[in-house]
């Protein structure tokens, strides 16, 4: 009995100890190696203040958040794609002011718990402004402590209105209620139906913004809304209920305002009950040709809003286009296509605001808020790209149509 | 018209739940205890029904019958070694536990293997949809397999376990664990048959399951798999008929819910059907209300 317990203090020990040591050394060495981080950047930091400019300097420290795994994958991986490849021409082109800039892309699996973690260990990195998050709640996720800690953000493509509800934070896309009225007008414009069909996703902030503005836009346009659909997180497999409504109010077009997951199984289900109206979207279609295994039959004459349209015969998104592919094989989208302009646009307010790699990111954030409103870059998603103190860029829309599996843009 | 075509869509939805329903209530009906990971394996089935096709070219009906003996493994392979040891345990609650558990780690494991991309399931069901009433009906071919299936299968089961020695044993082992193993029936073996059939069952499910709707990540068995639960208790769990019942019944009115009521509400009031349900009749529309002895 003596001897048993004598054992089970013994083991308690040992595991204790083997716990500790395991903290300790771990700690330690996160330690150590903040330390050694830190310091090297205050030593290139000073470096670059004393000869201010020179190609010696320190580095510009931009964080990137987005999903590379999870459901909004897709995205994620072009706008990484997209903000490398626009850092490397930079760098490669001398940098901004001789100073190159260093990216990090942490991953958020389009989680907004996960945006935030990744936020803190880009800071602790050292981040001085942030091009994210890709996606919209966990990006009103991090606007919240990005705008408590005054870190300048930039997201390519978070559309909620609530991404840029603070003065740091900015954004290239735009928002859900630009696309959802942009969407109708353009509809109505175009005299594409006179009997439009809505199907949302009523347990999503994204899809629900652009209905609302859809709807209100509607009234002013010459077409009558026959069916306004919804569907929720729990049951998004089966259409057919809401596909019936659309094919018995008579529907000529379909607007589906969410994201391409769930639209290339609307589609297949549409042709299964042989109902060929017009398919129009939003941004979040776009991706829908790279679902692995999906018909691409099934897409033909889709038609989605894009601010990007890669068979464009303009010089620059040609040769982002060639660039991109020889970089990374295939054809970017518009979301590349934002991180592109986006890290531009970071590049142009850095200079406009005279930006230093050895400032505090708050000092960075006061500069960089100011000078955006004061440029205009020529991107890839759009001529004379100009930003509001509000955060939202202005800029045209464009609309894509697919047609024998390729994009093909709308006079 | 359009109510019939609702009541379609609401048949084929639900035959998608009943025959997910089927291998719950089987498993529960014999061993007592709820398997969650159920619609996992479902997923796993359909994914290696996708890579036999896509990287091993095999034919559908032989990637199919890959994705029955390999869930069948894996549902053996998971009774023995997280279920058993758990199967004396004081708590049932344990067993459950454990279950969910398994149902993480079998998601989790296909998110490292497949990634978390959703991919398109081509379908594997050979047969054309049928068109009725000059196109303005149509009945898939999946959905006619799928139903076809649930009965096949229904009735395969409630043969098996009426007229075979094994079937017999899965009563006996149901009804009373220990007094069967008095009786000379291996316990044990008895059990892991029996989730050797559900988890074939569950293969057979997530192919039928993918093909209907054509689209599969890690977590795709998950929301199915709590709806055929449902399914099954609404049915009367234990009961091979009720899941049948119960998966149909759940899908109309999913489907009813949404067409008449509020597209927004379609689950709740599914789960608020089941409460009435539930209260009327505790055990299911075709459970057995059995009275405890004390």
């Amino acid at each position: 009995m003596k001897m048993r317990k004598v054992m089970s203090a013994l083991l308690v020990a040992a595991m204790t100890t083997a716990l500790m040591t395991g903290c300790g050394s771990g700690s330690g060495s996160s330690d150590s190696g903040a330390a050694s981080d830190s310091g090297s950047t205050a030593d290139t930091g000073s470096d670059s203040a004393e000869d201010s400019g020179s190609d010696e300097g320190g580095k510009f420290k931009i964080g990137g958040i987005g999903p590379v795994t999870g459901g909004a994958a897709v995205y994620g991986e072009a706008v990484k794609n997209g903000a490398e490849l626009a850092v490397k021409e930079i760098n490669e082109a001398g940098g901004i002011d001789g100073v190159e800039i260093d990216f990090n892309y942490q991953d958020d699996e389009h989680d907004p718990e996960k945006a935030v973690n990744a936020y803190n260990t880009l800071k602790d990195w050292g981040m001085q402004a942030l091009l994210g998050t890709v996606t919209s709640a966990p990006c009103v996720a991090v606007s919240e402590v990005s705008q408590a800690d005054n870190m300048f953000m930039l997201t390519p493509s978070g559309t909620a209105v609530e991404c840029v509800q603070y003065d740091n934070a900015f954004r290239v896309c735009f928002s859900d209620p630009m696309q959802g009225l942009e969407s109708a007008k353009y509809i109505g414009e175009n005299g594409l139906a006179k009997k439009v069909a809505v199907i949302y996703d009523s347990s999503d902030v994204y899809s629900t913004g652009i209905y609302e503005a859809f709807a209100k836009e509607a009234e002013n346009q010459d077409f009558e809304i026959v069916a306004a659909e919804a569907f929720t997180a729990e049951a998004k497999t089966d259409f057919s209920v809401q596909l019936q409504k659309a094919k018995d109010g008579g529907a000529e077009l379909v607007f589906l305002p969410f994201y391409y997951t769930e639209a290339s199984l609307v589609l297949k289900q549409a042709a299964g009950m042989n109902f060929t109206p017009i398919f129009f979207g939003c941004d979040g279609m776009d991706g829908i040709l790279a679902v692995e295994g999906f018909d691409v039959e099934l897409a033909n004459n889709l038609m989605f809003m894009s601010p990007f349209t890669p068979t464009s015969e303009d010089e620059a998104i040609q040769k982002f286009v060639k660039d991109y592919d020889a970089a990374y094989g295939g054809t970017p989208n518009q979301f590349a296509a934002d991180a592109y302009d986006g890290i531009y646009a970071i590049k142009a307010a850095i200079e406009e605001g005279g930006v230093t790699s050895d400032m505090a990111p708050s000092d960075v954030c006061d500069a960089m808020k100011a000078a955006m409103v004061e440029i205009s870059i020529d991107g890839v998603t759009a001529k004379g790209l100009t930003w509001e103190a509000s955060g939202e860029p202005s800029k045209e829309p464009m609309v894509v149509k697919i047609e024998n599996g390729d994009y093909a843009v709308v006079e | 018209m359009s109510f019939i075509s609702y009541l379609v869509n609401g048949i084929s939805l639900g035959s998608v739940y009943a025959i997910i329903a089927l291998g719950y209530t089987m498993v529960y009906g014999i061993a007592k205890m709820l398997n969650f990971a159920h619609g996992d394996v479902i997923m796993v089935g359909a994914y290696v029904v996708m890579t036999a096709i896509a990287s091993g070219g095999l034919p559908p009906a032989a990637a199919v019958l890959l994705a029955v003996v390999f869930c069948t493994i894996l549902g053996v392979v998971i009774e023995s070694v997280a279920y058993r040891p758990l199967l004396n345990a004081a708590s049932s609650l344990a067993v459950l536990i454990t279950a969910i558990g398994v149902s993480y780690l079998l998601q989790n494991v296909a998110l490292l293997v497949f990634g978390a991309n959703t991919k398109s399931f081509s379908s594997v069901v050979p047969v054309p949809a049928l068109v009725l009433a000059g196109g303005s009906l149509t009945i898939s071919g999946e959905t006619i397999v799928t139903i076809v299936s649930c009965i096949v299968i229904m009735a395969g089961l409630t043969l098996f376990i009426k007229k075979t020695k094994a079937g017999q044993a899965m009563l006996a082992v149901s009804e009373d664990k220990g007094a069967a193993q008095l009786m000379g029936i291996n316990v044990n073996g008895t059990i892991a048959l029996t989730f050797a059939i559900g988890s074939a069952l569950a293969a057979v499910a997530g192919v039928l399951l993918c093909s209907a709707y054509p689209s599969l990540n890690p977590y795709t068995g998950a929301m199915p798999g709590i709806k055929a639960f449902v399914a099954a208790v609404f049915g009367g769990i234990g009961s091979i008929p009720g899941a049948l019942i119960g998966g149909i019944l759940l899908g109309v009115i999913e489907i009813f819910g949404k067409a008449y009521i509020s597209s927004q509400m379609a689950d709740a009031i599914v789960f608020g059907v089941l409460i009435i349900v539930l209260i009327v009749k505790p055990a299911g529309i075709l459970g057995k209300n059995i009275q405890e002895k004390v």
